[in-house]
């Protein structure tokens, strides 16, 4: 259950090292990224910057620097939110840097204590490798929540007798879903009208239990669309979480994986709903490049991985007719989407085809809210920072509802709005999507 | 050399604990600007709130001989921030405000960490427009562009930061804080040392506050883009808008491989198919944005355009600016290391000088992708090379002294608007000659006589 083993093979192989070094020598320094990252806007400070990190990163290369604690827990005041590489002329590939980094300071056991190592093991180790015993730990939660208890621990006021960083992360349990994917979605549900594509609908790990009903309304539009879509009900974890924090050999497991339950050739299209997720796999090949055996099936993999926005929109969807209720809805970007996949104008488009639904321009809604996976469990000040500045921006539209499609995103703004008593819808757009295309059939 | 714990001590009481950076991770990150090939570690970081600490930060540098680097978002094109030995970097991009827009004045007072960006946004919400505007505009700061001069997209109808600077407070290297310049619109008395601090690089004082020159905001403004089969063309196409006469606020150029790197980042559907592109924009009154644009699409098309596409509106006419801005950064693309030059030659000149320039990368076997300022002359040549790769380094090297050569032949400079710094001290002698290197040496020997400030930097 151990993690990567503590302590650098003295003078054994560096993953920075080991990186392309055209990958390092890219970044010319000329600071475009500066003003459009997040953890340098609030501090200033070089070091926190794209620019700072990267001229770290090469000295590491270079061997003019050791990764340090310093480096490594710089790199993960990093939201990852890419930010960085959208705004970089030179087309830096930050993302590959970040993950080397992030996995090298794994590796270095320089920020090894027992009870990180231990919380660590316990969740990316044990519990996101495989969904079974995340889902257990779901009903567990699920009681939690519908038996009362919450509600009684919350108004007795004996949460209070916590350490503060604990009431914080209890106010920050998501409420989970009565049902996972599999029990709401068949596992092959044929198109509406005539089949156009066959398509795999990935459920994801903490997707499935906090947010199954995205995953059956994702499952819904891509067959009213013209899609057959094959829905295996036991999936497991894609690896993104793994890859973002460091482990680069879990993170390759979980891949080779999914490559056996999703063999490419199979399907027109494999769709994710998760921003953060879908950044991940599209880089399957860079993960698996030198496994002989998966590499060209991780090839095959990249041109197939979708996000759901992007490939209804290049498939064509179907606008909804018929009256529906008006509605102002703000649309917040997920970094991994922006960022990560360049997904900028589908969500909105695919928001705009619905009939009373006004669209309207969330000031920075690129700027990360501040969820970045697990950032604002690791990263408790910055995160609030950035949730607080994207709430104001809501807070000033005064919309009803605001759609963002990664659930680290819906999660964060949800406890965002709910701590700060705002009236505010948080949604998945395809929700939305879904949403007019019943009330189609009501009519 | 880290520099001694008493001095860590003292700084740390000047500026507060957290903003004294001597961290190795600390200093890593502010060892270069924004010029290729350069490195220095400092021995310390600081970052000034005010100006007491600035001025608190120079008498004791000028006590104990420390050498200080200013800085602010080090985005600068010459090495002008980059560190000297055991030196210690000043960072001003926290004392970043904008303190005043004088709309009846018509200026705006800055601090030296403001961004070039925030300057232009509080100049435009008050109806009112800055025009310089550096390709790095996003995240320079108003001292840098001060103390480098920097020019811009606007340079030739508009001319460059020391045009739009009315008033400095500086930190002279004794400590004291003065005063030059004023609102006053003439102002005659004494000299100009207002001046003297414009384009000193950090050499003179520190800029800690500015005060600019703001202008009406141009009720119109049109642009459009020209391309050209031969290079000989667009050129050509420039010198007739310019004897047409016609001063249009921006004319610049794209060649080939520029094109293609920022077309490749910012998609916005430029011509791959051609050699040159010119950017033109006219602003001003409606009537005369009209008519120069009509006329100088005529000229493109005589002078051989092979198309001229004008931008429908002020979102297609940004998009194609901002694309043209991260032409240096976007030329990346293509070869690790980017060598950005600043030749500027008279305008008569420029044709002359763009075939120059290729027939040295062809000379040299080199990579230069060449695009600038045409409408005023300032050209940036930039090599896409690997530093490496010493030899091909070295040929980099001779080739621009023979660009730099040529074009101070031609009556030109060897800088439009990045500075000397530490990347052309070695040719500024060759272009001044002596009488003004020595005037030079002297005024600086009279300011700074311990020279704390940015040494190294400009001469030796």
């Amino acid at each position: 259950m151990g993690l990567t083993p503590p302590g650098h093979p003295a003078g054994g192989p560096s993953l920075l090292r080991g990186l392309d070094y055209s990958i390092l020598q890219q970044c010319m320094h000329c600071g475009l990224c500066l003003p459009v990252c997040p953890t340098y806007d609030a501090t200033l400070m070089e070091r926190h910057s794209p620019r700072g990190r990267i001229a770290l990163l090469r000295a590491v290369a270079d061997g003019q620097l050791e990764m340090t604690p310093t480096l490594a827990r710089e790199m993960y005041y990093c939201l990852g939110c890419f930010a960085c590489m959208t705004a970089c002329p030179a087309g830096v590939n930050y993302a590959e840097m970040f993950e080397a980094a992030r996995a090298e300071a794994e590796l270095s056991g320089k920020l090894e204590n027992p009870l990180r190592r231990l919380v660590r093991s316990l969740t990316i180790g044990w519990l996101f490798m495989d969904v079974r015993r995340l889902k257990a730990l779901g009903r567990l939660l699920r009681w939690y929540q519908i038996s009362g208890v919450q509600q009684g621990l919350r108004r007795s006021g004996l949460l209070r007798l916590l350490p503060r960083r604990w009431q914080e992360l209890e106010a920050m349990t998501p409420p989970v879903q009565p049902k996972w994917s599999a029990q709401i979605i068949p596992p092959v549900l044929p198109a509406v009208g005539q089949r156009r594509y066959r398509v795999a609908l990935l459920t994801g790990c903490a997707q499935d239990i906090l947010f199954s009903d995205v995953n059956r309304d994702t499952a819904e539009v891509l067959a009213a669309n013209g899609c057959e879509v094959v829905t295996p009900p036991h999936q497991s974890c894609c690896g993104s979480l793994h890859a973002h924090n460091g482990e680069l050999g879990r993170a390759r497991e979980l891949a080779r994986r999914q490559l056996e339950q999703f063999p490419p050739e199979n399907f027109d299209a494999i769709i994710s709903n998760a921003g953060g997720c879908g950044s991940h796999l599209r880089h399957y090949s860079r993960l698996l490049g030198e496994d002989a055996q998966w590499a060209g099936q991780a090839r095959a993999w990249d041109c197939k991985a979708q996000d759901i926005h992007e490939w209804l929109v290049r498939v064509g969807w179907r606008a909804p007719s018929g009256p529906q209720p008006s509605l102002r809805v703000a649309y917040h970007e997920s970094c991994h989407l922006a960022h990560g996949q360049k997904i900028v104008a589908q969500p909105r488009a695919l928001l705009r085809s619905i009939p009373g639904l006004e669209l309207v321009e969330l000031p920075e809604s690129n700027w990360c809210c501040g969820s970045a996976g697990i950032y604002n469990v690791i990263q408790p000040d910055m995160a609030r920072r950035l949730l607080e500045r994207k709430l104001a921006h809501l807070r000033r539209l005064q919309v009803e509802v605001v759609a963002t499609g990664n659930p680290g995103c819906l999660l964060q703004l949800i406890n965002g709005a709910r701590a700060a008593g705002m009236r505010l819808r948080v949604v998945h757009p395809i929700t939305l999507l879904a949403e007019a295309y019943r009330r189609e059939k009501v009519r | 050399m880290p520099l001694p714990a008493s001095a860590c001590d003292q700084l740390r009481q000047m500026f507060g604990a957290g903003e004294v950076l001597t961290a190795v991770e600390d200093l890593i990150p502010y060892s270069f600007d924004g010029t290729a090939a350069l490195k220095q570690l400092p021995a310390a970081v600081v970052f000034a709130q005010n100006t007491a600490q600035v001025s608190d930060l120079l008498r004791w540098a000028n006590h104990h001989r420390v050498p200080i680097v200013a800085r602010g978002s080090g985005t600068g094109l010459s090495g002008g921030s980059v560190p000297v030995p055991n030196s210690i970097v000043l960072c001003l991009a926290k004392m970043n405000r904008v303190l005043e827009v004088d709309a009846a004045n018509l200026t705006l007072l800055a601090e030296a960490g403001a961004t070039t960006q925030a300057i232009a946004e509080a100049a435009g919400q008050a109806g009112l427009f800055y025009p310089p505007d550096p390709g790095s505009m996003k995240i320079s700061t108003i001292g840098g562009n001060v103390a480098e001069n920097s020019g811009g997209l606007r340079g030739l109808k508009y001319g460059v930061t020391r045009q739009y600077v009315m008033g400095l407070e500086v930190v002279l290297p004794d400590g004291e804080v003065m005063w030059t310049g004023n609102k006053c619109v003439k102002d005659v008395a004494g000299y100009s040392l207002r001046d003297l601090f414009i384009g000193s690089e950090g050499t003179l004082g520190v800029i800690t506050q500015v005060l600019l020159k703001l202008l009406p905001k141009p009720q119109a403004r049109k642009t459009m883009l020209a391309s050209f089969a031969r290079m000989e063309d667009a050129a050509a196409a420039v010198s007739a808008i310019i004897a047409a006469p016609i001063i249009p606020c921006t004319l610049e150029f794209l060649d080939r491989t520029t094109i293609h790197c920022v077309e490749d980042y910012a998609q916005i559907g430029l011509p791959l198919d051609c050699e040159a592109l010119l950017l033109i924009e006219t602003d001003g009154h409606p009537a005369a944005v009209a008519e120069e644009a009509a006329a100088m699409e005529r000229i493109c098309r005589e002078q051989g355009a092979r198309e001229v596409r004008v931008a429908r509106d002020a979102g297609e006419a940004d998009r194609l600016a901002a694309a043209r801005r991260t032409a240096f950064s976007a030329l990346a693309r293509v070869g690790p290391t980017t060598i950005l030059e600043d030749a500027t030659v008279p305008r008569s000149e420029l044709a002359r000088m763009i075939r120059f320039v290729q027939q040295v990368a062809q000379k040299y076997q080199l990579r230069i992708g060449t695009f600038g300022h045409m409408g005023d002359g300032n050209l940036h040549p930039t090599c896409l090379t690997d530093e490496r790769n010493a030899e091909e380094m070295h040929r980099v090297e001779e080739a621009f002294k023979e660009i730099f050569a040529e074009a101070i032949r031609l009556g030109g400079t060897i800088t439009g608007e990045h500075g000397v710094g530490l990347a052309k001290k070695h040719i500024l002698p060759q272009q001044t000659g002596g009488a003004q290197m020595r005037v030079m040496r002297e005024l600086r020997r009279v300011l700074d006589p311990n020279g704390i400030l940015n040494p190294g930097k400009l001469w030796d």
